[in-house]
């Protein structure tokens, strides 16, 4: 930002009538609505998991495609990647670049660590030796389970990856020296979106994957 | 705009230096660039307007076919799916891009001028609305020109209608394109309620309390919330339809374990709040303009807020009223019915403080009052045939009969259409800066009474004794013949009534003779009424400071310390954001990534399929790259001095 724009956006930052900056409001309007887009998901999948959980006339058993181990690993890691969102924004709030862009590439790489996991999880799910669960197949016949998990799942493994360019974007901005406190908020904004993006995954895997094993 | 009178500070933008790909028009664009780069929310309002009413035309042509077709028994205008086909338009487009629309046209051009802000929160954002919108209108109506034609499912989809394997038509893409235009219709509506909610709760002047709104600003402000809390149901019904049309996946699809009972549910968890998304807007606008023309202050500003609200509420807890009779069972049925009698509470309190506010006024009745009228009565009448219909047994009969479609057509066109003629009525003097025929508005009003009573009564008697609805035909000896024949009439009737009210509001922008408005023609009550029409591109050129409540109406009439201020002059003067073209470039994008998701798929000659994504692919490249420039952009801006009269 040229010397002269920032001096005259610096004299124009409303003032709000809340005092809650603008951009901050809009997000979590939008997180609001996410909920809904989720709970949508979420309902969807619920509903047909009591409704249809027979296959070929047997009771689904989910487990003997589930991987939980692995499932489980991934979701320490994605919520090992709030803590590192945290520090980044701590971090520019303090002006120390430096250790931003440290926390801004381990919140990226806990992300995609959480993606990689994901697409290894699909792949291994579609391919699994006589228990292939496709969107619209289990063990190859007509299903509904694999079309609920796929896009709920999905849905949120979107998110995750909004979410890591994102942080790249940043990340690229970080190194064109044009970063200061002044984006502290929009960082701090980034890290709203990527606390909710945790949040949903918190309530995904006990209910998608635990329940499976508890009930 | 008055630039002769503006000095500005640097000539052009500030921000030269910037990564640019065409240059960013400056301030003193006009003509086409001008429309298409536009940020400013009275601009973005005035094409909202536009193309909505466009549509409104659209969708009345097919109106039109529709009651064409049902003059005589066996008529042969439309075959069976055409009229499937303009039923489902119709139906579409009138609420998809005509009614809401026109209430973003309003929420954009008036709620920033009652608050007293100079525009909305995210300026270029709300532009991207605008094109969303647009694009979303073009997606549907591009449908009648591929494989089968407009889709045949209703407006309400339902599964299976839209399963591949019941197409009338082999590979008919009708419903695709029906759930792609929906689906950016969504974004657009979306973005623009996070948008007016920003304005609304931080952008408000200073002195312009919650409490001190304008009853339209919080219309705005709870269907806001209604359309970020209903939308997402439906996108991800969509999203999970599209994926059982496109890849297979079994939602909806009864034979393979999906549930159709679920569309259903889902479609209406939106669709009732989308009923009041529709309603509560007009209500908002009813609201202003009978104070002003009764020459009184609302009567229960609070009650009428209050009851807005609950009604937004309990919105969401009532839309299996249009399932009665699927099966639900007795607890879940009888649940809705009772919440849906509740319902009409708030409502009808509404409706009492609108006749308390005329009690003892001095009534004018000028042409928006005759609407606003006439959207009381009227809107009566769809209220109590929906009370009637609440009652389970008696929804029975009604069900997907003509009575329905009276019910609706009361609340929709006797309401929602009304009150927005009423807003056109209204408010068009403060966009054009001329004021209407009187005679002519009131000659609309009455072509419009008068034909939609004649169309519309009817249809309860001939619901009654029993004509079903989405039906192409009927046979002779049903007695249906006479009142089927007044409806047609009355339908070219009302048809006429909107188009003249169309060319009079088109011609208010270019007719030179009509008078000019002044600042309040009306002697109204509320804020927007304080500055010069047409309104300057900055709004206020000094900040508002707000005493009291209708406060233009205050400032000629009330006591001293009643009368609004105004903050000191800056001597950096205005800051007006830049226009852009990112806002564009990415709507044009999203287009791209459509029309490339409709068509990826192709049968090749051995009679597999391939999916082909590289326009899809190209249209989100287009789409992300308009999204960093846009973010690199920054908003910009220049200054402007306007002189204090100069408002
Ligand atoms: C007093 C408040 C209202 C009540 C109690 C009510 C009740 C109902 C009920 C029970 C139905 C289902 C009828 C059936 O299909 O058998 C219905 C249909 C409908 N209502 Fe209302 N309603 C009310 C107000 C409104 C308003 C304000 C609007 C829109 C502005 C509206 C628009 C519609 C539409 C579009 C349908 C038909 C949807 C379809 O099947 O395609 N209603 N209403
Ligand atoms: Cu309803």
């Amino acid at each position: 930002m040229s010397d002269a724009s920032a001096h005259a956006l610096e004299h124009h930052e409303p003032v709000t009538s809340t005092g809650i900056p603008n951009k901050k409001v809009l997000m979590w309007a939008f997180l609001g609505s996410d909920c809904m887009f989720f709970g949508t998901l979420i309902s969807t999948h619920l509903i047909y998991r009591k409704i249809s959980a027979t296959v070929g006339g047997n009771f689904l058993d989910i487990r003997d495609v589930f991987d939980i181990e692995l499932t489980s690993f991934s979701t320490f890691i994605l919520l090992a990647s709030s803590l590192f969102m945290a520090l980044a924004v701590s971090a520019i709030h303090k002006g120390n670049l430096k250790s931003t862009r440290w926390m801004l590439l381990g919140t990226i790489v806990f992300g995609a660590i959480f993606l990689a996991c994901q697409v290894y999880e699909f792949t291994h799910f579609v391919h699994a030796p006589g228990n292939e669960l496709t969107l619209s197949t289990y063990r190859g016949e007509p299903h509904v389970f694999g079309s609920t998990f796929y896009v709920l799942t999905g849905t949120h493994g979107t998110h995750v990856a909004i979410g890591v360019f994102w942080l790249l974007g940043w990340l690229a901005y970080s190194f064109t020296g044009k970063m200061s406190t002044a984006h502290a908020l929009d960082v701090e904004i980034c890290g709203l979106y990527w606390h909710f993006v945790d949040i949903v995954w918190i309530i995904i895997f006990p209910v998608v994957y635990l329940m499976e094993y508890a009930l | 705009m008055a630039t002769e009178s503006i000095k500005y500070l640097s000539p052009d933008t500030e921000n030269k230096a910037k990564t640019q790909v065409f240059p960013r028009p400056g301030q003193h664009t006009t003509g086409l660039i001008d429309w298409l780069t536009t940020i400013d929310h009275k601009k973005i309002g005035l094409m909202y307007g536009l193309t909505a009413l466009f549509f409104l035309i659209v969708g009345g042509i097919e109106a039109l076919l529709i009651r064409s077709q049902l003059w005589d028994h066996n008529m042969t205008v439309l075959t069976n799916r055409e009229y499937n086909q303009m039923f489902t338009m119709h139906g579409t487009t009138m609420v998809f891009l005509v009614i809401m629309p026109l209430s973003a046209a309003f929420f954009n051009f008036v709620m920033p001028l009652q608050i007293g802000a100079r525009d909305v929160a995210f300026p270029r954002m709300n532009t991207l609305s605008l094109w969303c919108f647009i694009v979303g209108g073009l997606v549907l109506n591009l449908s009648w020109f591929f494989t089968g034609g407009s889709p045949a499912i209703g407006w309400f989809g339902y599964a299976p209608l839209t399963d591949t394997r019941f197409a009338e038509v082999i590979g008919d893409m009708g419903p695709d394109f029906w759930i792609f235009s929906l689906q950016i219709l969504g974004v657009a509506s979306l973005l623009a309620s996070f948008n007016f909610i920003t304005t609304i709760i931080n952008m408000r002047a200073p002195g312009m309390t919650m409490m001190r709104l304008p009853v339209f600003t919080w219309m705005t402000l709870i269907v806001s919330f209604l359309i970020i809390l209903a939308f997402p149901a439906i996108t991800i019904a969509l999203v999970e339809l599209m994926f059982d049309r496109t890849y297979g996946t079994n939602f909806f699809d009864f034979l393979e374990g999906g549930k159709p009972h679920l569309w259903q549910h889902l479609f209406w968890i939106f669709g009732h709040p989308e009923v009041y998304i529709l309603i509560l807007p007009a209500m908002g606008i009813v609201s202003e303009v009978i104070p002003v023309f009764s020459r009184k202050p609302l009567f229960g500003y609070g009650l009428i807020v209050f009851s807005g609200a609950i009604i937004g509420f309990m919105g969401f807890a009532v839309w299996s009223h249009h399932m009665f009779t699927t099966g639900m069972g007795v607890v879940a049925t009888s649940a809705f019915a009772m919440l849906t009698m509740l319902i009409a509470i708030p409502t009808g309190v509404k409706i009492f403080n609108w006749i308390g506010t005329m009690w003892g006024g001095r009534i004018r009745f000028d042409t928006p009052m005759l609407f606003a009228l006439g959207f009381i009565t009227m809107f009566m009448i769809g209220g109590f045939t929906g009370i009637m219909h609440s009652s389970v047994p008696i929804d029975a009969q009604h069900q997907d009969s003509y009575f329905v479609v009276a019910h609706f057509h009361y609340v929709l066109i006797g309401g929602a259409l009304f009150g927005l003629y009423c807003g056109f009525y209204f408010w068009l003097p403060k966009m054009s800066g001329r004021l209407m025929n009187e005679k002519l508005g009131k000659f609309v009003f009455t072509l419009m009474f008068i034909g939609f009573n004649l169309t519309f009564f009817p249809m309860h008697y001939l619901g009654m004794i029993g004509q079903p609805r989405r039906t192409h035909t009927y046979n002779e000896g049903h007695g249906f013949e006479m009142w089927n024949q007044a409806a047609t009439i009355g339908a070219f009737i009302l048809g006429v009534g909107i188009v003249i009210g169309i060319y009079q509001f088109v011609n208010s922008f270019f007719n030179k003779k009509l008078k000019p408005a002044g600042k309040n023609p009306w002697d109204a009550r509320t804020l927007e009424w304080t500055l010069s029409s047409p309104v300057k591109e900055y709004n206020f050129s000094r900040t508002p400071i707000i005493k009291a409540r209708d406060q233009a109406w205050e400032n000629n009439y009330g006591s001293k310390e009643n009368h609004s201020e105004k903050e000191p002059l800056d001597d950096h003067g205005v800051h007006m954001p830049d226009r852009s073209w990112w806002p564009l470039v990415t709507a044009l994008g999203l287009f791209g990534l459509c029309l490339g998701m409709l068509f990826h798929r192709n049968i090749d000659p051995s009679g597999e399929l391939v999916r082909n994504y590289t326009v899809a692919i190209a249209g989100g490249a287009v789409m992300v790259f308009g999204i960093i420039m846009w973010a690199l952009e920054g908003p910009g801006g220049y200054h402007l001095f306007p002189k204090e009269e100069e408002e």
